[in-house]
């Protein structure tokens, strides 16, 4: 059993909520986001808070510093944090407690960093602010932290600036900024969510450490079950504001008692149906040799794949390797340097502003932001009907019919949702309205820009089932970009590796994952959170004995 | 089977409620009745005027340039704010002033928006020599005191209504283009700009049906500053004698026809200074309350 297990359910209740409600205001309204949840942790243990977004993980998490977001106001219950009631507690003596007694580290350390600062200087603020230690001690202390939590050069990365510090190192970094006044409890809002597997583990290995040696409390709030399985001692599943279910562990893991707490854990079990070996010897899509990048740096070097037709081809790798930009290459945004692009055995122009409508028509692509990729001031009517009248030249009712199939095919129900805005679907219908406009054009194959990797893993399942439906009926080709490996596991036919601009690894997606593996391949696959909560241990134990260490990813 | 069954549980777990149907009117009159007093304050000062403007000489007792009686008479029966220094009626002179000032300065606004929403969306959307000839060319009209060029080009092209309203419009419009290219640009960059370059449409359709929709709320409380600013000049250039010439009621060239009233302790010439000064006022009002709430809408 890993060590973390041992003796915590015995501490002492270091913050008891009771019959939490928090209400938020939209429109001028009241409603109830968190509708009397019971929280209580003993010193030095972890725990959980799982969900979809909205489930109100995030805004009770907050409620254990007496925090409400500004349009949040909490209504009701009692908040006791070692014997102080923050529900009565003034503003001054809350604002003791935060930073110094409590601390919250943000999921994206890059939005919560002062950008004008230096790291050391914000790590410095609060304990010398709160007359904890002068500055010399402070930084003193900064470097000691910075050490513990493995960043390069402790010495001197503190002096640096946040823009010049990688991702992973920065959630660092604020993670040894939230431990600055050593607090008793520590609240991590999705710490890891915005980062590549490489790096994520490289986090959750530092903050787990961190925390035990600390002996602190923490709160863990996240989406993804693998990652909590890791981390926590304890976990509570949320769904609309409400606890769903609630146990240690191990036993959460091996043996849930709720149906919706099923679903959260059979999501992944999704997995298409393999395509035929390709019929037609010419590829739909062929690169051939691209050499690509932007002003003087080549961010692509020599890459070629071939995408046949009805075939999804997966593109996996870190952010920075290149995929998106192998996708703009084949859109034609940023024509290559060198090599070309062939559809269907015939070359394409570079550069996209050169090609015909009809080359344009036939790559379609759905970007990984449904929120930007929708213009926001355009109703779904006009969203999608303007690649049917552009490309089509439709109009009137079959213009309108169009529309309604199309709708059909996303499963929306046309009635209710042609003449709304983009600002009145959640994430998910947005991304199935980008599926539809792409589909307008009727185009033979799809760029997927890591479609699924802003959504919750129901939706995103979701949305997998659909785009797989869509290919079998419309034998549609799909490069399938993503940083993934159970998105590309489920859905892929073929897998490339990327790694700094070239392709490592390519062959079928079920040779990928059955060894033996290119030595990156093999760190990507490994570095995938499991369901066991015993898998990162085992990884570490692994990796120790092998030398291998996760830190190829800091660039 | 089991594919269309787990959708559906999919689909509830992410659907949020139809929004509730409602026409724009009705939307417009609830947030109308929702706003601040002084926004309502403005709107009833801006329909005051546009009013008075748009039924002037239904309003007016005697003609615009029509000569009524003795000079500077005081207030009274017969000419209610007296009359000017040639012996017109005040209050006819102030109501067609309204119509003057205010539809000129609102067609210079128009004009420079036009010019420069356009050049700078085009700027935006273009980027590369384009934007850098279109925003240096900006920059050198910029570098010199715009009312200094106003007087400069007015002597130069005649004091003529339309030359006024051209000069104007392009000066301000260097304006506009800065807010308008700096908004664009934001937009242009989104992915559904990409999506509709790499769909093949072409510039107009960007511009207009893509970028436009989106960079309109600070536009339009731009609109409502500029409209200020740009009927402050004129008033300011009437004042100096290059602004819209006489008989034509107007009122910076009433401030200063009469200004000699002012030593004897009389109140007269201030009124259509004071006519200006509320009108600016109220539109300032509109626009704040316009732009608090365009701003809370995009959080």
């Amino acid at each position: 059993m890993s060590a973390k297990k041992k003796d915590k359910a015995n501490g002492e209740v270091l913050l008891e909520m009771h019959g939490l409600r928090i209400d938020g205001q939209a429109e001028d309204e009241w409603h109830e986001i968190v509708k009397g949840i019971d929280i209580i942790l003993h010193r030095g243990e972890v725990l959980g808070l799982i969900g979809e977004s909205g489930a109100g993980k995030s805004t009770a998490g907050l409620a254990a510093m007496g925090f409400a977001r500004p349009g949040c106001r909490i209504s009701g219950g009692s908040i006791v944090f070692d014997g102080i009631d923050l529900m009565s507690a003034s503003e001054e003596e809350k604002r003791k407690l935060r930073g110094v007694r409590i601390a919250y580290v943000a999921q994206s350390a890059a939005a919560a960093f002062n950008p004008a600062h230096k790291l050391i200087e914000q790590f410095c603020e609060t304990p010398v602010e709160h007359g904890k230690s002068s500055k010399a001690q402070a930084e003193a202390d900064a470097k000691d932290l910075y050490k513990r939590l493995l960043l390069p050069d402790p010495d001197h990365i503190g002096f640096r600036y946040p823009h010049q510090v990688s991702g992973g190192q920065l959630q660092r970094a604020m993670t040894a900024m939230a431990l600055s006044c050593r607090p008793d409890l520590i609240i991590f809002d999705e710490p890891t969510t915005a980062l590549d597997v490489t790096t994520q583990i490289e986090v959750l290995v530092t903050i787990r450490d961190i925390v035990r040696q600390f002996n602190a409390a923490a709160i863990y709030i996240t989406h993804d079950l693998a990652v909590v399985a890791q981390m926590a001692d304890r976990i509570m599943v949320l769904r609309y504001g409400e606890l769903d279910e609630q146990a240690d562990t191990e036993k959460m893991m091996s043996d849930p008692q709720q149906d919706y707490t099923k679903t959260l854990w059979a999501v992944r079990s999704f997995q298409k149906q393999p395509a035929g070996a390709p019929t037609d010897p010419t590829p739909l899509i062929k690169v051939d040799h691209v050499t690509a990048g932007y002003g003087p740096v080549n961010v692509l070097h020599d890459i070629s794949f071939e995408i046949h037709r009805g075939q999804t081809v997966g593109v996996v790798g870190e952010s920075g390797s290149g995929k998106s930009t192998a996708a703009r290459v084949i859109t034609g945004l940023l024509p290559p340097k060198q090599g070309q692009v062939l559809v269907n055995g015939e070359a394409l122009p570079g550069d996209y502003r050169k090609r015909a409508k009809e080359q344009l028509r036939h790559a379609q692509m759905i970007y990984q932001m449904a929120d930007t990729a929708v213009n926001p001031r355009h109703r779904i009517r006009e969203i999608i009907g303007r690649p049917l009248s552009f490309y089509l030249g439709m109009k009137g009712a079959k213009l309108e019919k169009r529309i309604c199939e199309l709708l059909d095919m996303i499963e929306l129900e046309p009635g209710e949702f042609i003449d709304r805005f983009p600002g009145e679907l959640s994430g998910g219908q947005k991304q199935r309205i980008c599926i539809a406009r792409a589909l307008a054009a009727e185009p033979k194959f799809i760029i997927c820009d890591e479609v699924t990797s802003a959504l919750d893993q129901i939706v995103a399942e979701g949305i997998l089932k659909l785009l797989d439906r869509l290919q079998r009926e419309l034998d549609l080709s799909y490069m399938f970009i993503t940083h993934d490996l159970a998105t590309i596991r489920a859905i892929a036919d073929e897998v490339i590796v990327m790694l700094q601009g070239r392709i490592v690894e390519h062959g079928p997606c079920k040779e990928m994952f059955t060894p033996p593996h290119h030595e990156y391949t093999d760190l990507l696959l490994s570095s995938v959170p499991e369901m066991d909560p015993n898998w990162l241990d085992g990884l570490l134990k692994q990796r120790q004995e092998r030398g291998v260490m996760a830190s190829t990813s800091s660039s | 089977m089991s594919d269309s069954i787990d959708t559906t549980a999919a689909q509830t777990a992410d659907a949020l409620p139809p929004p509730p149907k409602q026409g724009r009117l009705s939307t417009a009159w609830r947030e109308l009745k929702k706003a601040p007093l002084s926004a309502k304050f403005g709107l009833l000062v801006i329909f005051g005027y546009v009013f008075v403007a748009l039924f002037a000489p239904m309003l007016t007792p005697y003609g615009e340039s029509e000569i009524v009686g003795p000079e500077f008479e005081p207030w009274g029966e017969g000419f209610v704010l007296g009359t000017d220094n040639l012996g017109r009626d005040m209050l006819t002179r102030l109501l067609y002033g309204a119509r003057n000032t205010i539809g000129i300065a609102f067609v210079t606004t128009c004009l420079a928006f036009l010019i420069g929403g356009v050049a700078g969306i085009l700027a935006a959307a273009l980027s590369g020599w384009v934007d850098q000839v279109l925003s240096r060319l900006v920059d050198i009209l910029m570098a010199i005191p715009a009312l200094i060029f106003a007087l400069l080009l007015l002597t130069i092209f005649g004091t003529s209504i339309p030359t006024l309203i051209v000069i104007i419009a392009v000066l301000d419009s260097t304006r506009v283009f800065r807010l308008a290219r700096a908004v664009s640009l934001n937009v242009v960059v989104m992915d559904f700009v990409e999506a509709a370059r790499l769909r093949g449409e072409r510039i107009t359709w960007i511009t207009i049906r893509e970028v436009l929709p989106n960079i309109m709320p600070p536009l339009v409380a731009e609109f409502g500053l500029r409209f200020c600013f740009v009927f402050l000049t004129i008033a300011a250039l009437s004042f100096l004698g290059l602004g819209i010439q006489p008989p034509t009621a107007d009122w910076g060239s009433m401030v200063r026809d009469n200004a000699t009233l002012i030593t004897y302790g009389d109140v007269t010439p201030l009124l259509p200074a004071g006519a200006i000064a509320l009108l600016t006022v109220g539109v300032n009002f509109v626009v704040d309350w316009f732009l608090h709430k365009t701003s809370g809408l995009r959080e």
